[in-house]
């Protein structure tokens, strides 16, 4: 499917007149049975597309949250093989879903872009977010993803202004994602005004779907940027909430996966709240 | 003239930051307009007549600059083959090379308005370095350093605090030099506004490698009118060690077209056949890190590893793309020291020449002291002595098992 699956699912969420819940978690974390157990659960508990992280010894955008659940996975033999693999389990039970693989470029590279982005596309991805691929870089992913019909979803950040903005949807596709601040994932907590003026702004530039995150962390910031936004991305809150039911060995407690999927409850609540 | 210029070394990088397939620029996007900010006003600053002037005064007048190519008659004799020469670095004030690329740099912040700088450390030297240029331009500064190397460099995290530098200790990952650097990168992402980051070495994302390089040609660039003065001749090779290897990229540079056989060495920590060592390319394969494609220590599954060196400096599981690709066009052989030879040659060197060297300079002493016997008495050899080794005695003598 592909970027078929993303634009299917933006056109769905047009016709419903709201903004679609993007989460975010890292794949294996803690483990790889809890994360995929987690991930089934997402779009029943109203995440509209799913973002799976796919864990790097070296996350340079990403705050103490996610680098954390980076550690995690990878202390438990995570590897991007058994991330793909867990996309495949999921797959089995949900054909409508998008899930996007978000990460650093160097796994991929070792993987193999032209292996990787056949894999993808096999188990079941449909988008790529890589965090240092800038359009300068394209040639390395972007083009070749857009080619296999895989999305590759880019960055737009509060320094891009509109001739970058141009430049970075030359090969970027599926939807753009607006990082809120400029910093990291999980840190400071964005301002509304800015952020819906940088879109307006962008909206004169391209139709593309426009998707805000970083820093977005309740159901009630959530539904204020679901008022404007086509989408709403949370990470590091729902990976705090992983973080919290975990022993001191980091095995999981049990009551894990509920407590996750109650707050993306809540969350998707906020959002289909938000245009009333 | 243009079959030279074709068969030149020193052509690189290309327009996207590239050497041979190194190099490159990835970096996240909240950066980007920044990097091609620093571009822009490097390709400006370096035409600038100015600038280079105001450059070179500072290194003249504030480093102490040229260092001297000091001919190392005991260690010659000793070694009973070539004629070696140090070319002095360890000199310059602060005590390394760091300082000639954090004086340039310093002026390329200025002129962009930014008045906040950034850097990441290793053995210190590099923090030292730019905590010495802030106080001398009257700017803040933050340095990023691992917690594991504010322990095994205490002289230096206060040299910097006495310089007015705010020291943050790095507490994630391996705790060294690749954690530090990602710290100083999500620090720069968050104050992209005001801040510039001083990168130590000529690594990290277009046009870092190139700049970083180009300021400490000047190691080089001084050999040459030295050696010519003192031997009239150019000299027959060249050695010096690799980190990120902005030394050996400054003294290597201005000679890469000449008839000159030139080693770079790498930090072999406990040997590059252990999972303990610090040896990129003798050891690792191309991968993308921090801002550039280069050869990298990782695994299978590219996540990078934790590098292992005696030396702080050299504790880098990366290099910088251009030696990346002088690498694999052979053009300069990159060769191993492990941790027990580099403190062989330590000790050798303060006793023959009464110079304490830095751990990561004593690197590249070992490698002379296998390569010099094997050469003639009329080969002429000079070794970059990067750095002085005060900062490194706690750590010779906890190697050594004395108490100090």
């Amino acid at each position: 499917m592909g970027i078929e699956r993303i634009e299917k699912r933006f056109a769905q969420l047009k016709n419903q007149g709201r903004a679609g819940l993007i989460t975010f978690t890292t794949a294996g974390d803690p483990d790889y049975e809890n994360s995929l157990s987690i991930l089934k659960g997402l779009p029943k508990a109203g995440a509209d597309i799913i973002e799976l992280g796919m864990p790097f010894s070296d996350p340079m955008a990403d705050g103490p949250s996610i680098q954390a659940a980076s550690i995690r996975a990878l202390k438990n033999k995570m590897t991007l093989s058994k991330t793909l693999k867990m996309v495949q389990e999921f797959r089995a039970e949900d054909n409508d879903t998008p899930i996007i693989l978000m990460g650093y470029y160097n796994p991929v590279y070792i993987y193999g872009v032209d292996r990787f982005l056949k894999d993808a596309l096999n188990v079941g991805i449909d988008g790529l977010i890589i965090v240092d691929l800038p359009p300068e870089e394209d040639s390395e992913l972007a083009i070749p993803a857009k080619e296999a019909g895989l999305a590759m979803i880019h960055l737009a950040t509060p320094t891009t202004n509109k001739t970058r903005l141009r430049h970075i949807l030359e090969n970027g596709s599926g939807f753009l994602y607006y990082v809120t601040i400029a910093g990291i994932t999980g840190t400071a907590k964005p301002d509304l005004t800015p952020v819906k003026n940088a879109l307006d702004d962008f909206r004169s530039v391209s139709n593309i779907p426009m998707a805000v995150g970083f820093g977005i962390k309740s159901p009630e910031d959530a539904a204020r940027f679901a008022e404007f936004a086509d989408a709403v991305v949370v990470g590091s809150a729902i990976v705090d909430i992983i973080k919290n039911n975990l022993n001191q060995e980091n095995v999981a407690n049990s009551g894990l996966r509920g407590r996750v999927l109650s707050f993306v409850e809540e969350l998707a609540q906020g959002i289909k709240g938000a245009r009333k | 003239m243009n079959d030279k210029k074709v068969n030149s070394y020193r052509t690189g990088p290309d327009e996207d930051g590239h050497f041979g397939i190194y190099g490159g620029r990835y970096v996240a996007e909240t950066l980007m307009p920044l990097i091609l900010d620093v571009e822009k006003t490097y390709k400006q600053a370096k035409n600038d007549p100015a600038f280079k002037q105001e450059f070179h005064a500072l290194l003249k007048e504030f480093v102490g600059r040229p260092n001297p190519l000091y001919f190392a008659k005991r260690m010659t004799e000793h070694l009973g083959g070539a004629k070696i020469y140090f070319k002095r670095e360890e000199l310059n004030h602060t005590g390394a090379h760091k300082i000639n690329n954090c004086i340039g740099q310093i002026l390329l912040a200025r002129r962009m308005g930014k008045t906040r700088i950034i850097a990441e450390t290793g053995a210190g030297q590099h923090g030292v370095a730019t905590a010495t240029v802030c106080a001398l331009f009257g700017m803040p500064c933050v340095i990023y350093m691992g917690a594991k190397d504010i322990e095994r460099q205490k002289p230096n995290v206060f040299r910097m605090k006495l310089l007015g530098a705010k020291v943050i200790p790095v507490t994630s990952g391996s705790e060294s030099l690749k954690d530090s650097m990602n710290e100083a990168l999500r620090d720069w992402v968050t104050n992209v506004e005001d801040t510039f980051y001083i990168i130590g070495t000529a690594a990290g994302p277009h046009p870092y490698p190139e700049l970083v390089r180009d300021f400490q040609c000047v190691i080089g660039d001084e050999t040459r009118v030295q050696i010519l003065e003192k031997e009239g001749r150019l000299p027959d090779s060249l050695v010096a060690c690799v980190g990120g290897g902005s030394n050996a990229i400054g003294l290597f540079h201005p000679f890469l077209d000449d008839d000159i056989d030139i080693y770079a060495v790498e930090a072999a920590g406990h040997g590059v056949n252990t999972d303990k060592h610090a040896a990129s390319l003798s050891g690792g394969a191309p991968g993308v890190l921090h801002g550039n494609r280069t050869y990298l220590l990782m695994n299978e599954d590219g996540q990078i590893n934790e590098a292992h060196s005696i030396s702080a400096g050299l504790d880098y599981p990366g290099i910088g793309p251009e030696h990346s690709h002088l690498h694999d066009i052979g053009r300069v052989k990159y060769v191993p020291i492990d941790d027990q030879e580099a403190l062989e040659a330590f000790q050798l060197c303060t006793r023959l020449e009464g110079i304490i060297p830095a751990l990561e300079s004593a690197h590249a002493i070992a490698y002379v002291m296998k390569l010099a016997p094997t050469l003639p008495k009329d080969h002429i050899m000079v070794m970059g002595l990067s750095g002085r080794g005060d900062k490194d005695i706690f750590t010779v003598a906890d190697a050594l098992g004395e108490d100090i």
